[in-house]
């Protein structure tokens, strides 16, 4: 079987692949009996049994510390299970390597995208079976294939661009291409659309779409639960490590899917304070420019306010919020905070000015993995814990245990390493690190991005006690409904420009969406 | 090992015996090496195990085990020191000359020589510290150059030559010795030791030590300047290479621009055997001390057992890469301990 994928070309015609699957034995594709995994203070995963068919589309859903991650970890041969047996393609699957996983036909896209940077789009594509003669690389080969590969997942882009030239939603689309190339009879996708845009998200379903037809079967992972009614024929929901139904999605309305994953009902995902009445100004940008050709941006918060940053991916708007923080050098521009100019030229004097920041990528930017969630939590103001450079260690206990409750982060003790946490529970420690050290204004990144329902809920519950309390927030987000939900006001970016502001009365998705397209249509010249 | 919450309890309790390999490992693995090594050469190495092999043994680790201090303050944040060892050549013909200036009183002069020692040291350090953070440079590159620059700069001062001649009440105390095996200079090392650990453990520097090595944009966006931190390391490693160039006189009392040849190496060295990750963040200033007397102890070991001097450094250059094996086998051991 292992050998197969060598000598097959990477665009294979539907009917070779029909004529293959007839040719091996009926039943489930995948198929899980009694599987367990443990880890430090953690049950992830415990006797989970269920099927995945053949060829089809089917969706596994869960909180957040579900188990998603660890099942797809098992999937893709990152670990074994404890306990229990998997069969994939009616052989027992115990992959010793993600190598071995995916040359017997798994290919797990990780959210945490797998690619190798420095090389060419052509090179990753190909990376496992490059073409070549006598240990010498045919390029012309290479790049014919990778281009046909580009081709069908409609990625407009030279095979010989470096890779870390590349959008993350290129190099999304690219992974997808590395799952044809090597022909995969079960494809993996966690949280393919985190980061795409609709258009892009568009275009993955049709890319979906044409691989069913080929009878790839997908396994796929999302927490926007509109979208997988369009690539889900069936739903897997684990809850706290267990199997709780697999059923035809049909059956199913988002309602019952959240509360199966939740074991709740949850009212309303935004929570709108309709009680705060915004006053006064909590953070004012003037002509920000983050080059000298830039467009300018200007905009304020004001104190108690919600506003909302929407935009394609790419619009400029992270680039923005980091400018304001100091975290990238910007040509001009000055900023307010609470009515008084500051001189910010680094994340230190934003900080100090009262303005944070919960970057976009937790794990690179936002926590020290390898460390202790208490030390996590202090590293944005030890002064407070120290006399003459001293740590006082009970104080630094206290305030973390405390924050840790208050925001319900879900850790067997404070000295865990908050590299071993769930998505949503490594955000809450950002969330803490950031009430830890106190602001007059927040700026959050992309705060609920690959999280689950329940800890959403929890993150916009608390945006709104914070504005409450007279911060003034300033949200960057790729989900819509949640900014509609959550803000006062839309600031929508396109291009690097603020192409329009919406205020709360005239949230419309359609008018937002065109306004974050409008200046993309005015360089194609449509 | 923190228990009783709810997710904890559902985790099978581990045997004493788990909890005891648990910590052994974590806390003493490096040690326990040492123990059994030390063992070892007690029952087969004639005179090993006698007062006066272990007073030999104290007095030869002194000079690494202060300059291994401030190297793992370096290691830790991520970076590395090479020139320690031309830097310590520099402060031993610094303080040496002072030293045998017979225009000052003794009391005079020997204060005065450590304060130049230590500043000297302080400033080489600062300036690789400098070099690295205002252009952005790697620190391999920076200490390099510092290594060359301290020994050039050593010849100069000292005009090639070695000073000898240090005033007697500073020889005297380099040679003696308390408590029956403990030299002074030992006890110097063994609090510069506890000094680091200090730091290390009890200090918002220590913390940034720690959190700067483990991921250090995490730390800029924290709001602080990782900067003035990596700074200040490279500084508190040229100081110990200071301390250790006083140490140096009072064991050799002589000061040389050639001095101090390849103990860059022995320091890292200690370093890396005593458990400190080299991409930084992780590691302890006593597994330093305990990996510096791993190579001291080999070495007389070997010695006493009557291996060839050719065949020392085969065995001791084995050890190292050892050390950092088994410490990958320690640390897959330890997440095995901690998931049961």
């Amino acid at each position: 079987m292992t050998t197969d994928f060598k000598e097959t070309a990477p665009v294979v015609d539907p009917a070779t692949t029909a004529r293959r699957d007839q040719d091996r034995e009926a039943g489930p594709i995948l198929k899980l009996q009694g599987v367990g995994k443990r880890f430090p203070g953690v049950v992830a995963l415990r006797n989970v049994t269920f099927e995945v068919e053949r060829g089809e589309g089917h969706v596994l859903l869960g909180e957040n510390g579900a188990g998603k991650s660890t099942l797809i970890n098992l999937l893709g041969g990152l670990f074994p299970p404890d306990e229990g047996s998997i069969w994939f393609n009616g052989s027992p699957y115990r992959p010793a390597s993600p190598f071995e996983a995916f040359s017997k036909g798994i290919r797990v896209v990780h959210q945490e995208l797998n690619l190798l940077s420095n090389l060419t789009v052509a090179e990753n594509l190909l990376f496992e079976h490059l073409p070549s003669r006598r240990g010498l690389v045919n390029f012309r080969e290479m790049n014919r294939r990778a281009a046909e590969l580009l081709a069908e997942v409609g990625l407009d882009i030279s095979p010989s661009t470096l890779v870390s030239r590349l959008g993350v939603a290129q190099m999304q689309l690219v992974e997808i291409a590395k799952a044809l190339a090597h022909e995969s009879k079960l494809l993996v996708l966690d949280e393919p659309t985190a980061t795409l845009t609709s258009k892009e998200v568009d275009r993955l379903f049709e890319i979906l779409r044409r691989l069913k037809q080929r009878k790839v079967t997908t396994l796929y992972i999302s927490h926007r639960l509109q979208e997988i009614y369009e690539v889900g024929d069936r739903v897997t929901v684990l809850r706290d490590g267990q199997h709780v139904t697999t059923r035809p999605l049909q059956d199913l309305g988002i309602p019952d899917i959240v509360r199966l994953m939740v074991g709740r009902t949850i009212a309303d995902q935004g929570v709108f304070r309709e009680d705060i009445q915004p006053s006064g100004e909590a953070l004012a940008v003037d002509d920000l420019r983050l080059t000298e050709a830039s467009p300018p941006i200007s905009f304020s918060v004001r104190k108690g306010e919600i506003v909302g940053i929407a935009g394609l991916v790419g619009s400029g708007r992270t680039e923005a919020v980091r400018a304001i923080f100091g975290a990238d050098p910007r040509a001009a521009g000055t900023i307010r905070v609470n009515g008084h100019p500051v001189a910010i030229t680094s994340p230190k004097d934003a900080v100090a000015a009262g303005i944070c920041l919960m970057t976009e990528d937790r794990k690179q930017q936002g926590l020290l993995l390898d460390m202790s969630c208490a030390e996590n939590i202090t590293i944005t103001d030890l002064k407070r814990l120290s006399r003459r450079g001293l740590l006082d260690r009970a104080m630094e206990n206290a305030a973390s245990e405390k924050l840790v409750a208050g925001l319900r982060v879900k850790t067997p003790t404070i000295f865990h390493k908050v590299g071993t946490f769930s998505g949503g529970n490594q955000q809450k420690v950002v969330i803490a690190k950031w009430l830890y050290r106190g602001s007059s204004a927040l700026i959050c990144d992309e705060p609920t991005r690959g999280i689950d329902v329940g800890a959403k809920a929890e993150i916009y519950d608390l945006m709104g006690r914070l504005a409450a309390e007279g911060k003034g927030i300033l949200v960057v987000s790729s989900d819509l409904p949640e900014l509609m939900s959550i803000c006062h006001r839309i600031l929508v970016f396109s291009k690097g420009r603020i192409a329009g502001e919406v205020p709360r009365a005239a949230f419309d998705q359609n008018r937002i969406l065109s306004l974050a397209y409008e200046e993309y249509g005015r360089a194609r010249g449509n | 090992m923190p228990e009783g919450t709810e997710r904890a309890g559902e985790r099978k309790a581990g045997s004493v015996w788990d909890n005891f390999l648990r910590v052994s490992m974590r806390e003493a693995g490096v040690a326990i090496a040492l123990v059994i090594i030390v063992l070892f050469f007690s029952a087969t190495a004639p005179y090993f195990a006698t007062p006066e092999n272990f007073l030999k043994i104290f007095v030869q680790i002194a000079i690494n085990t202060v300059l291994a201090a401030g190297m793992t303050f370096v290691i830790l944040t991520g970076g590395i020191d090479l020139s320690v060892g031309s830097v310590l050549a520099l402060c031993t013909v610094v303080g040496a000359t002072i030293m045998v200036n017979e225009d000052l009183s003794p009391w005079m002069s020997i204060p005065l020589a450590l304060v130049a020692c230590m500043a000297t040291g302080a400033a080489c350090g600062a300036i690789n510290g400098w070099v690295c953070e205002k252009w952005k440079l790697p620190s391999f590159i920076v200490t390099l150059g510092m290594l060359n620059v301290a020994s050039g700069l050593a010849r100069v001062v000292s005009d090639n030559s070695t000073i000898t001649g240090l005033p007697q009440p500073f020889v005297d105390f380099g040679n003696q010795i308390y408590f029956g095996v403990f030299p002074s200079i030992f006890l110097i090392a063994i609090v510069v030791i506890l000094i680091g650990w200090f730091i290390l453990r009890f200090t918002v520097f220590g913390r940034f030590v720690f959190a700067i090595g483990t991921n250090e944009e995490a730390v800029r966006l924290s709001g602080h300047n990782p900067r003035i931190f990596k700074i200040a390391v490279f500084t508190l490693s040229g100081l110990t290479a200071g301390i250790a160039a006083m140490v140096f006189l009072l064991r050799l009392n002589v000061g040389s621009p050639i001095a101090g040849i390849g103990y860059e190496l022995n320091a890292i060295a200690a370093v890396i055997i005593g458990g400190t990750s080299l991409s930084g963040g992780k590691g302890s200033i006593i597994g330093t001390l305990v990996g510096a007397c791993i190579l001291q102890v080999l070495a007389t070991g070997l010695q006493l057992l009557g291996a060839e001097d050719n065949v020392k450094p085969i065995v001791i250059g084995t050890v190292i890469v050892l050390a950092v094996v088994l410490d990958t086998y320690r640390n897959r051991l330890l997440r095995n301990l901690e998931s049961r």
